[in-house]
């Protein structure tokens, strides 16, 4: 993408329900042909880079609140529900069994006291974009009283099930992503956190 | 713990038998920079027809309504991609729709077309998949099929879906395998048969003479996993036409029974909440009463060891064709081998072994054509095609190589569409020397699993001689 692209790089608001977009969206290149080596025409490339979209919805709160050291779930509040109770991270917004809307709840404290390895991999490879140090150390955390996994990745350390970890924070310049949640063994001090990072 | 009720576990009923045709397949290749998609569907599609002794015009002439299965439209940039296969195919104006399921897709596509034919609405059903998944530098593919992960929850997280199965492969491998070196031998071992049995199949691209050795010296690509436990990434097409009893008899001669059920679980592994096991019709609540004392760790069910979608499948369609236990009434599987340890866990969901025991499967022999221990026909053989790590894995078209792979087995035909030089030949191939006739002798029954990753969908799907129909199965 050239400089100016860079600089013009596409970005949206959000005005009475409306998108408003500025910048560009839609860059077009010039495509090539495609020979083999007999010089026989095979196809063209097609290359172009778009920028999506894309509503948090209801899930919202919980992109924010990591962004704010805060990891939030969910929970069943539906007395009539047979489920009723149940706590979810991944953060779900109805209830999977009565459909009712759930109440966030705050994991942070439960998470830093509880959480722990529930299964891991070391992973050398990467897809194209992505955007996390290699090898990365996936994780599947189970905290205390919920009912699901959450899986998300070990910043430092070697992963091993059953190990500690407590979570940490982009609360600096935060893509509200789920890559601003991150992982450390029980008892990493400050100072080893990644920049922009924080208990 | 969560339930399922009564109404939710009913066995499928079909308002009448389906019967398996005929099928066909496209060579399977990394790649075909020469090729358009339509030619390697047309390629399928002839191959059913030369199958029956028609000419792909007197087939389509039976064909009544159209299941395309195509997984990933952003691989090949093409959205509606099934309207330009059916309009290539010459099927207008019939009407068709496109099946999407991941990995499962070309199993999920089958039990729609079966679907239609069981329920009435069509006599005669085409059911055709393919992927297009060459035409994106590897890394850009391995982003876009991390796409199928959630994208908020797990895509950001590496962009390469490996990294979400093998959280699984790690805890069954911890908890079942017990990190054992005799375990991850085994696993290998589902690598050089698979591979080996590739060899043997001219439209496979993955065969390999190799070693245990060889595939623990591979490279590796999420420890325990190495570049050798893992499948294909391929370019192809498969199809499989279905229809009633009256018109399967009058397209040919040997028409097969066929019965297809799905299950699903949650795309996130994340989202997986503790339940009792589903039993299979030969098991029993005692078979597990201890499976968390054996195993540590197992405690829970289907944790990130099991593929709850696997087993449901299996409970519906094993209950439907009659099936008691998988070893016995069945004579050879396709099973969907995306990596060793996977194929592994398979064994134990679709019920060849309980729940901890699927390794056995693999050190007793009876997965083999012929059981290595004892050189006799194995119990049940596994992927003679080569499957996932040996033929291909061309999403779409999966599921549907894996019944026209059943289907030939079953009609007896193995050797003369695997051992034909013509094909060989035609494929820009060499028939091998020391070429096998992998044919399963007298199979007359067969079960092909579909899945889709981290276990969202599966489909079971058994193809049945109906001279050897089983006691219980329904249409």
């Amino acid at each position: 993408m050239s400089c100016a692209h860079e600089q013009n790089r596409g970005k949206v608001k959000v005005d009475n329900n409306r998108y408003i977009v500025k910048g560009d969206f839609s860059v077009i290149y010039p495509n090539t042909p495609i020979f083999n080596k007999q010089g026989k025409l095979c196809g063209v490339t097609n290359p172009r880079d778009m920028t999506y979209i894309h509503s948090y919805g209801a899930e919202a709160p919980f992109f924010e609140g990591l962004s704010k050291g805060s990891l939030k779930g969910t929970k069943c509040e539906n007395p009539a529900c047979e489920y009723k109770g149940s706590v979810y991270i991944p953060f779900r917004i109805y209830c999977p069994d009565c459909l009712k809307k759930m109440k966030i709840v705050d994991l942070t404290a439960a998470a830093k006291k509880t959480a722990r390895i529930y299964t891991y991999m070391v992973c050398e490879r990467s897809g194209a974009f992505n955007t996390l140090d290699k090898p990365i150390k996936f994780i599947n955390v189970k905290i205390e009283g919920t009912a699901t996994i959450l899986m998300s990745y070990l910043y430092l350390g070697e992963p091993s099930m059953g190990m500690r970890v407590v979570p940490i924070f982009r609360t600096k310049n935060p893509t509200y992503t789920i890559t601003d949640l991150s992982w450390v063994p029980e008892g990493t001090p400050q100072s080893k956190l990644p920049k922009g990072f924080s208990f | 713990m969560i339930k399922f009720s009564k109404q939710q576990l009913k066995i499928p009923k079909m308002m009448r038998p389906v019967y398996l045709v005929t099928g066909g397949m496209s060579e399977f290749r990394r790649a075909f920079p020469e090729k358009r998609t339509e030619e390697l569907c047309v390629e399928a599609l002839t191959m059913a027809a030369e199958m029956i002794n028609m000419t792909p015009a007197e087939l389509k002439s039976y064909i009544h309504t159209c299941y395309y299965g195509h997984f990933a439209d952003h691989f090949g940039d093409q959205l509606l991609g099934e309207s330009v296969i059916h309009d290539r195919l010459g099927l207008d104006p019939l009407g068709n729709i496109g099946v999407k399921t991941g990995g499962a897709t070309g199993g999920s596509t089958l039990w729609e077309a079966v679907k239609a034919v069981a329920s009435g609405y069509s006599d005669c059903a085409l059911a055709l998949g393919w992927e297009r998944m060459d035409e994106v530098p590897t890394d850009e593919g391995n982003h876009l099929i991390s796409c199928a992960a959630d994208k908020d929850w797990e895509t950001p997280l590496g962009h390469i879906y490996t990294g979400y199965y093998a959280v699984m492969a790690q805890k069954y491998w911890q908890v079942y395998g017990k990190s054992e070196d005799s375990f991850r031998k085994t696993m290998a071992e589902i690598a050089v048969k698979n591979r080996g049995y590739a060899c043997h199949n001219p439209f496979a691209h993955g065969g390999m003479r190799i070693t245990v050795e060889d595939v623990l010296k591979s490279p590796v690509i999420a420890d325990p996993l190495r570049a050798l436990d893992a499948c294909l990434m391929s370019v192809g097409s498969a199809c499989c036409i279905v229809a009633d009893e009256k018109t399967a008899f009058k397209m040919c001669k040997n028409p097969l029974l066929v019965y297809v059920a799905a299950g699903t679980h949650t795309l996130r592994p994340a989202d997986r909440r503790d339940m009792e096991i589903p039993l299979l019709p030969n098991e029993t609540k005692n078979t597990y009463k201890d499976l968390d004392k054996r195993f540590p760790g197992g405690e829970l069910y289907p944790g990130f060891t099991g593929f709850l979608a696997a087993r449901m499948a299996c409970y519906y369609a094993y209950r439907m064709a009659g099936v008691y236990d998988p070893c016995e009434d069945l004579d050879l599987v396709e099973l969907h081998d995306a990596f060793t340890i996977s194929d592994i866990q398979s064994y134990e969901d679709v019920g060849i072994r309980p729940y901890g025991e699927g390794r056995t499967y693999v050190e007793s022999g009876d997965c083999y054509v012929t059981n290595p221990n004892t050189g006799k026909p194995g119990k049940l053989p596994a992927n003679p095609s080569g499957g996932l790590i040996g033929c291909m894995h061309a999403v779409g078209a999966t599921g549907l190589m894996q019944v026209c792979e059943l289907m030939l087995q079953i009609w007896g035909r193995h050797a003369e569409v695997h051992g034909d030089a013509k094909r060989w030949k035609s494929f820009g191939k060499t028939k091998p020397k020391d070429w096998k006739d992998l044919q399963v002798k007298g199979a007359k029954r067969g079960l092909a699993i579909s899945h889709a990753g981290v276990g969202s969908h599966v489909t079971a799907t058994i193809v049945v001689d109906p001279k050897h129909q089983l006691k219980g199965g329904k249409a």
